[in-house]
């Protein structure tokens, strides 16, 4: 039976390069994905893209595509196909993104590349035709006003499909799904109906199995002596092999760091899930309540069990928006009395807020060490008083000058507040607030791009 | 069995959606499972979570996954306005699982 080999390249736009480049030249893969756009990334993107028309994609793109495209292709034979490439890393601007990768292409000598963009799930301009509509925090988009600065549709495999049809070697969208990047090439492939729902949840727990890339391969696992990670600094990023009928085995290179077990699995299966019968995607409603994972092997693992219903009607929307500064400080007090001298720290810091009236929405004000984490009640359940406490105090404003001024309040503990203060630092920065609505599939185009257009 | 902490039978992963936490509780045998599900009540999660959850929002909730031993409890509004706006230090909560493998059972 024909298997297809699928890898996970980046779990986030920042992770790691050469994990990924290690499966692409000894995993024997099919497709490697990289998935790497988190909630409000698009809605930076967009800033960039206002200042810029040829930005706002990762800014890892150009990095990541000189490495990986060398094994994209049909080679100098020009007759196997070996990899695509499916990637979300166009962010709020896949075009330009695919442009940037022809030009590397090219540079690379691999002028027969074929990549395409993926447009259609930017919907700000769809929204400003009703502007009453409400968002899930009850504001309505006209109440955002000149703030709103994106809107995109979480896009599902319809697109990604069209574009592997045409021949894509390399497959550049901007938002979808996380897993609808991985379902895509298993119903391209095995040519699965995309309404039969149980094959889509099946793939569609592939897909959230790999999305986090090194989360199911030994990363966000490691405990010391509840549960260990061989060789963490040489984590390898996981791969999976699935076969027409959605049975997938997760593995990773042989010889890479990390481990894959169905400890790890099964944390990552329900990791960002919350009613495991029911995982909402744009492609289907995914049910991984009876999925059972078996070890086959040295990090093999084989996943069943998965079903599928009816995908859901609307489409999620995730709307960024510009939502003040948030201004903070922090200070370090160390050896005996420290928790007593940054208590000290922190009542001094909100006293001279009120004094010299701050004005913020909301505030925090913890002790890194004792209570910033969890809280007073369960921090209290450390054993001594910790050798060092540092204070963080943190504010939203809703303008800059007054969030500046929050650091500035903690600086100052250097000459006026408790002994020993050290180590201080403050920052400012602008919030990107994230909310969500659901649109009609209908009011969504998706367009594949396989030129520049003029 | 008094004395036990939770971290001794089970493992942990937490991750996040908007304001919401998910925290799942994985037992490291299987035939501990039933134990966990006995004694890891909506109650006792809401209490050990109770400075960090908000009294007015709507209750944890808990569900089971038996075919691989584990509980998923997901927590509503402990995130305080989410990943994007929260003033929090540990704004996606990651660091919350690990706290709750140290209740007592």
């Amino acid at each position: 039976m024909k298997t297809l080999r699928i890898g996970s390249g980046a779990g986030y736009s920042g992770d790691r390069i050469e994990p990924a480049i290690e499966l692409a030249e000894h995993g024997d893969l099919d497709y490697l994905v990289f998935e790497c756009l988190a909630e409000r990334t698009i809605a930076l993107a967009q800033q960039a893209r206002l200042l810029d028309p040829q930005a706002g994609f990762d800014p890892l793109l150009g990095e990541r595509m000189r490495r990986v495209l060398p094994f994209v292709g049909r080679g100098a034979d020009g007759q196997r196909r070996r990899l695509r490439v499916i990637t979300n890393m166009g962010a709020a601007n896949p075009l330009a993104a695919a442009r940037e990768v022809r030009r590397i292409a090219g540079e690379l000598g691999l002028p027969g590349l074929k990549v395409i963009a993926l447009s259609g799930d930017d919907v700000l301009a769809t929204l400003l035709d009703d502007p009453s509509q409400t968002l899930d925090n009850g504001k309505t988009l006209a109440s955002l006003g000149e703030r709103l600065i994106s809107a995109n549709a979480y896009l599902g495999v319809d697109g990604i499909i069209d574009a592997l049809r045409a021949d894509a070697d390399v497959v550049i969208t901007g938002r979808v799904a996380d897993p609808s990047l991985f379902l895509a090439p298993q119903i391209f492939e095995f040519g699965w109906a995309t309404d039969d729902w149980t094959l889509l949840g099946r793939g569609t727990l592939v897909g959230h199995l790999l999305e986090c890339a090194g989360q199911i391969s030994g990363g966000y696992f490691a405990d010391p002596g509840f549960k260990d990670v061989p060789d963490l600094a040489r984590l390898g990023f996981p791969l999976a092999e699935v076969d027409a009928t959605g049975r997938a085995v997760i593995s990773k290179v042989a010889g890479s760091g990390g481990r894959i077990d169905t400890a790890t699995c099964t944390e990552q299966m329900i990791y960002e899930v919350h009613d495991p019968a029911a995982y909402l995607t744009p492609d289907v409603s995914a049910d991984f309540s009876a999925v059972s994972f078996t070890v086959q092997g040295p990090d093999q693992v084989l996943a069943v069990g998965a079903d599928g219903r009816e995908r859901p009607p609307s489409l999620k929307v995730s709307v960024g928006y510009l939502d003040g500064w948030i201004g903070e400080g922090q200070i370090s007090y160390g050896g005996p009395g420290a928790l007593a001298r940054g208590r000290l720290a922190r009542e001094v810091v909100l006293e001279r807020l009120k004094l010299t009236g701050v004005a913020f929405e909301e505030i925090r004000a913890e002790l890194i060490g004792v209570d910033a984490l969890h809280g007073l009640e369960l921090g209290a359940r450390a054993d001594s008083e910790p050798w060092e406490v540092r204070l963080r105090v943190a504010a939203r404003c809703a303008d800059r000058a007054e969030a500046v001024r929050i650091g500035n309040e903690v600086e100052t503990l250097y000459t006026n507040g408790p002994y020993g203060g050290g180590g201080a630092s403050k920052s400012v920065r602008q919030v990107v607030a994230v909310a969500s609505l659901l649109l009609p599939r209908d009011a969504v185009t998706v367009q594949i791009h396989s030129e520049d257009m003029a | 069995m008094s004395g036990i902490k939770l971290r001794e039978l089970a493992h942990s992963r937490t991750g996040d959606k908007g304001d919401t936490s998910n925290i799942s509780v994985i037992a490291f045998r299987a035939e501990d499972y039933p134990r966990l599900c006995q004694w890891l009540t909506v109650e006792r999660v809401t209490a050990h979570f109770a400075e960090l959850l908000d009294p007015s929002g709507p209750p944890l909730r808990r569900y089971e996954l038996p075919n691989v031993h584990a509980l998923n409890f997901v927590l509503p509004g402990i995130l305080r306005g989410g990943v994007t706006r929260s003033l929090a230090l540990d704004a996606h909560g990651k660091a919350l699982g690990a706290a709750l493998l140290d209740l007592e059972l």
